[in-house]
């Protein structure tokens, strides 16, 4: 397997949808690649980070405005 | 039994399921048990696509008063969360064809590029390399980085990474191929990693 093929199933290795053979395919080359390797585990971090950190929060206040806005609105129609 | 009832799974229905129906019925705090449950999502998704909190503020309280009006066209055929991101998704689109009057905005916009197609920076990253910076410097690296992407394929990665919608459900919300949201989260989440290396790569000289 090639660095180009290995990348191809990048994804589908970590989203964890590969077959058991290819699975084992993509390892072998891992053993040998240390390039490939750091690019799985840096691609693999830079997901976790994004899902584990809030960069917008909800700005306050809003979640009042929008409840005022439906309350309007359902007073209106229902 | 309902067709939402059918999709929600065999033996334990969505939780979202029975809060839709009781909106159905005229229940508007069932509505308002909704609206907690997945502002944060919506508000967050807005501001990834429109990148200005004044229009994320307008798309998020848009799209939720839009959803509660067509509750009854809810098909069930999604989850009520996808059914909700996809009235979002138009909702920021729609915001931004405003904004830039004239200027057709679309998610296939700027995707022409082959940046992070191959890794160029193959350094590996510090353990830990969050831990270099504190909640606000990270947040801001966070945001500049994910900012920087084509807006293809930053819709992508948020859906599919963030917000934790599937492959199917992101092309579906966005009314692209499987194929297309396959090959824009790979490119994504390479050029993510290629930009976040210039914060997270470990130092030489065993410096941290």
């Amino acid at each position: 397997m090639t660095c180009t093929e290995f990348l191809a199933l990048l994804d589908d290795l970590i989203d964890d949808s590969v077959t058991p053979e290819t699975r084992a395919q993509l390892q072998e080359h891992l053993r040998g690649c240390d390039h490939c390797q750091v690019t799985l585990n840096t691609t693999r971090k830079t997901i976790e980070i994004y899902r584990s950190h809030e960069i917008y929060d909800l700005p306050p206040g809003l979640r009042e405005r929008l409840h005022a806005a439906i309350m309007a609105r359902c007073k209106k129609g229902c | 039994m309902s067709t939402i009832q059918l999709l929600a799974g065999e033996n334990e229905p969505h939780p979202d399921v029975a809060l839709v129906e009781r909106v159905r019925g005229g229940d508007v705090l069932a509505y308002d048990e909704l609206v907690r449950k997945y502002d944060r999502q919506i508000f967050r998704i807005a501001q990834h696509i429109t990148q200005n909190r004044e229009d994320a503020e307008d798309v998020m309280q848009d799209a939720f008063l839009k959803a509660y009006e067509k509750i009854d066209q809810f098909q069930g055929n999604s989850k009520f969360y996808t059914w909700l991101v996809r009235i979002a998704v138009n909702e920021s689109l729609m915001r931004l064809r405003k904004r830039r009057t004239g200027k057709m905005v679309s998610i296939d916009e700027d995707i022409e590029t082959d940046e992070g197609s191959v890794p160029r920076d193959l350094a590996d990253w510090a353990p830990d390399p969050e831990q270099n910076y504190n909640q606000a410097e990270l947040a801001e690296i966070l945001r500049k980085t994910i900012q920087g992407l084509p807006q293809g394929f930053r819709i992508v990665f948020v859906l599919r990474d963030v917000e934790g919608l599937s492959t199917e459900e992101t092309a579906e919300t966005l009314g692209l191929s499987i194929p297309a949201v396959k090959s824009r989260l790979l490119r994504a989440r390479l050029q993510l990693r290629e930009r976040l290396s210039r914060y997270f790569r470990r130092k030489r000289g065993g410096e941290k």
